[in-house]
């Protein structure tokens, strides 16, 4: 079998007392589409935030192709391939749109520069769906515009995985749809991709794998259908009466 | 051994005045760098109260608090309240605090350099030799740490065993959290930022009894007092004061045995070394 | 390097001020000449210092001492090198120990930066005044002939290389990866950037800058000792006239070095003792009213301006 293009393994994460990461094992393959899935507080974010660098690890470790990137700082992380988006959207308020996502491509492995950049953030706000909106200030952004924008500064450093942390969270139905849309073809396309997700359509039509966490350890692995139907994984989130 | 005991002694006094910083910037999350012109005046306040009215310091203690009490509120809720509401985040508050704190401590310096006039001041109190394991140390000093230890002592009860004190370091700990448990960060950052400016105040008048003050020596008792904070950690009263303690022994070792003029230098070898290796301080946490 | 419009007549521009600048000496040769030294040396120390502290948002209180190690620098060496390898010596000197300084506390929050760059001068001619006092070496003479214009002219030559090096690391790599620093430097870190070595990088600018005015300063005091080279009140006169005008544009500090330049003059003839007085005020006024500066103010005023034309 050929080597995974993400590997965790037995990653734990300790805040003082509490355990909010449990020796986590999962590998992510090559054009793969993973859900991270979980009730809230089980842990699903602290774990993208361990493989991004964002926090460090308390023991085990993370590899990218075999290659350990736990323990790195969260640029050298970024510049092997890693890209990510955030709980809440951080984006840069002192700059348009276009800066914005330039931002993502001038640092990354493939460092861009110039004009160079600043076509391919034009590219990329195509692909968004922003097209033409890149002289355009944060302010005047819709809420499903401004993750667009950081969807599109995670693009563009060219990642070899993909971090979308809840990234269709807090859509309407309609913005829903075309959230959905978007990040299929992301996986059309070929790209790996880890989702952290609550909103279970689109988990059935996204993903390929699926890993259920409760309580900072994985409870479950397998297809969608698998772990949708599991018995633990309906009492995690529904309680023993539903089991 | 006599160098460990005047340290011990000096540092007593330094705790007394880290405190002080420590109740504004752990609680308040104001870094007051106007602390050290607060000590100078609660000094010039116990000079004038004592050459002039031969009151001794022990009682013009329970004078100077009181009224650096009030003006600190006051500043609190005048000049650094406002700056509270409109940061954004922790870190505009932190540069808004510092830039407001250096005009206060600038206009401290030019007020009292226009009442008092650049001179140093002293005066001679209990300057009279006390016996203590075997070597003679000046009474005053013994005194000024006895005083220090008492109200650093009355402090940590009041932190640690009342329920307001709880509510205080509530706060400190993780302000928005304090909020949603009912408690009125508002008020009782007031309150600690002003109770602070007393305790530094009297700390102030402590020190005068022994040290040589003059209108412009307030910047270096504002460093020291940080670096003691920074040292012990944020926030932590255990700390403060034995990093107080550290920094009053290293201060006389090197005063003893290397020269009086490199006290400070002293110093900030021992804060850069924490920054270097161990930034939380000795008992803070590290950040995750 | 792809040169606009725009940007071609923002150099011409600023080519023909600094050649205006530079006539000032053959008209006059006192006061008003006196008051230019002041004006170029404010201006070259504030410029660089929002270099670095604009987009950072790090308030940095270290010029006083990198100024009085360039001062030193001029007077241990006036006997030995000529006056043009001294200045860039200093410029060297400065930029190394900025890197010391930057590595030690840059990884850390701005708070300890601030507090730690506070400390810097008054250790440094704590230092000094101990190696003097032991070695039996007071004060240091410069004797040289370089005479008041010379000195104008290299602090406006300086004052040039600033903002033309302001103007070349703003549209650089390193000027974009600080800006995104300051908006967010979680953002920055995912994104490839090296935050603690690009801080470091452009905290060595103002580092070396502020060494180079005091090393070029030095023939003026004619007499070099601790107090006078490492007065910590520099630093708060940098950082005042710097976020007074506004860090935010490379113009920004000049416009308000001047204004408070003439300030300081008209109180310090006329009211000797209550300098410290005012510097404290012009702090609380920043803070309070001019929190982005005159650049701020202005800025504010042009968006008014343009919401109302829209509508």
């Amino acid at each position: 079998m050929a080597t995974p293009v993400l590997s965790l393994r037995g990653v734990t994460k300790r805040f003082g007392g509490l355990v909010a990461v449990n020796a986590m094992d999962f590998d992510v393959t090559e054009r793969e589409v993973v859900g991270l899935l979980g009730p809230n507080g089980s842990g699903k974010s602290t774990t993208l935030n361990l493989v991004s660098g964002a926090l460090p690890l308390t023991s085990g470790n993370v590899s990218l192709w075999g290659n350990r990137i736990s323990g790195l700082p969260a640029q050298a992380i970024n510049r092997k391939g890693v890209s990510r988006t955030f709980q809440l959207v951080r984006l840069l308020p002192s700059m348009k749109v276009r800066e914005n996502v330039m931002a993502g491509a001038v640092f990354g492995h493939r460092r861009r520069w110039g004009h160079d950049a600043r076509d391919h953030a034009e590219q990329l706000l195509e692909k968004v769906g922003l097209g033409g909106k890149g002289d355009m200030s944060l302010g005047q952004l819709t809420y499903i515009d401004t993750k667009r924008v950081e969807l599109a500064r995670t693009l563009a450093s060219d990642p070899k995985v993909l971090l979308l942390d809840e990234w269709l969270a807090g859509l309407n139905p309609t913005e829903l749809k075309i959230g959905i849309t978007l990040i299929k073809s992301l996986r059309d396309e070929g790209r790996t991709i880890i989702l952290v997700e609550h909103v279970m359509d689109a988990i059935r039509s996204l993903c390929d794998r699926c890993v259920v966490m409760a309580a900072g350890t994985k409870i479950a692995e397998g297809t969608p259908t698998q772990v949708l139907s599991d018995k633990e994984v309906i009492r995690a989130y529904l309680g023993d009466d539903d089991a | 051994m006599d160098i460990l005991i005047t340290g011990i002694l000096l540092g007593g006094t330094y705790a007394l005045i880290a405190m002080g910083l420590n109740l504004q910037y752990g609680v308040a999350r104001i870094m007051n760098l106007a602390n050290g012109e607060i000590l100078v005046a609660g000094g010039y306040f116990a000079f004038i109260a004592y050459t002039a009215a031969q009151l001794s310091p022990i009682l013009t203690i329970f004078l100077v608090a009181p009224v650096a009490f009030v003006l600190n509120w006051l500043i609190y809720r005048v000049m650094l309240q406002p700056l509270v509401n409109r940061a954004k985040n922790r870190g505009q508050l932190e540069t808004d605090s510092i830039l407001s704190t250096f005009g206060l401590s600038f206009i401290g310096v030019g007020l009292m350099l226009s009442f008092f006039g650049g001179d140093y001041f002293s005066y001679s109190f209990m300057a009279v030799p006390v016996e203590l394991l075997g070597n003679t140390y000046g009474a005053n000093r013994v005194l000024s740490f006895v005083m220090a230890v008492l109200i650093c002592g009355a402090l940590y009860i009041w932190l640690n065993r009342s329920r307001s004190g709880l509510s205080i370091r509530a706060i400190a700990t993780a302000p928005a959290s304090a909020r949603l448990v009912g408690i009125d960060v508002k008020n009782l950052s007031a309150l600690a930022f002003a109770l602070g400016g007393a305790v530094t105040a009297v700390g102030g008048a402590l020190i005068s009894t022994y040290l040589t003050l003059d209108a412009s020596t307030g910047v270096v008792f504002t460093l020291k007092a940080l670096i003691i904070v920074i040292m012990g950690g944020v926030g932590d009263v255990r700390g403060t004061i034995i990093a107080a303690l550290l920094l009053g022994i290293l201060e006389t070792v090197v005063a003893s045995l290397l020269d009086p003029g490199l006290t400070l230098a002293a110093a900030y070898v021992m804060f850069l070394g924490i920054l270097l290796f161990r930034p939380q301080g000795l008992f803070g946490k590290k950040p995750t | 390097m792809s040169l606009t419009g725009t940007d071609v007549r923002n150099l011409c521009l600023a080519a023909f001020a600094f050649a205006i600048c530079a006539l000032l000496p053959f008209g006059d040769n006192g006061y008003w000449l006196g008051l230019g030294v002041t004006i170029a040396m404010f201006t070259t120390l504030a410029t660089s210092w929002a270099l670095f502290s604009g987009p950072t948002h790090y308030i940095s209180l270290a010029t006083a001492a990198f100024f009085g190690v360039g001062t030193y620098v001029t007077g241990l060496g006036i006997d030995i090198l000529p006056f043009w390898s001294l200045v860039g010596l200093a410029g060297l000197i400065g930029a190394v120990l900025a890197a010391l300084v930057g590595l030690a506390t840059l990884r850390l929050s701005g708070v300890y930066f601030v507090i730690f760059t506070l400390g810097l001068a008054e250790l440094v001619r704590q230092v000094i005044t101990w190696v003097q006092n032991n070695t039996g070496q007071k004060g240091l003479y410069v004797l040289t002939d370089l005479d008041e214009a010379g000195i104008y002219w290299w602090l406006l030559g300086l004052a040039g290389v600033v903002f033309l090096a302001g103007w070349l690391i703003g549209r650089s790599r390193l000027g974009f990866a600080l800006r995104i620093i300051g908006d967010d430097e979680t953002v920055a870190a995912h994104s490839g950037i090296n935050t603690a070595r690009a801080k470091v990088l452009l905290f060595m600018v103002p580092g070396a800058v502020a060494a180079m005015t005091g090393a070029v300063l030095a023939p003026r005091y004619v007499y070099i000792e601790p107090s006078l080279a490492f007065a910590p009140i520099l630093s708060f006169q940098v950082v005042i006239m710097a976020l007074l005008g506004g860090a935010s544009r490379l113009w920004g500090p000049l416009v308000g070095v001047i204004p408070f330049t003439f300030l300081l003059e008209a109180v310090s003839s006329n009211f000797p003792n209550q300098t410290t007085l005012v510097i404290g005020i012009a702090f609380l006024v920043i803070v309070y009213l001019l929190p982005n500066g005159f650049v701020g103010l202005l800025d504010q005023i042009l968006h008014r301006v343009n919401t109302r034309e829209a509508s």
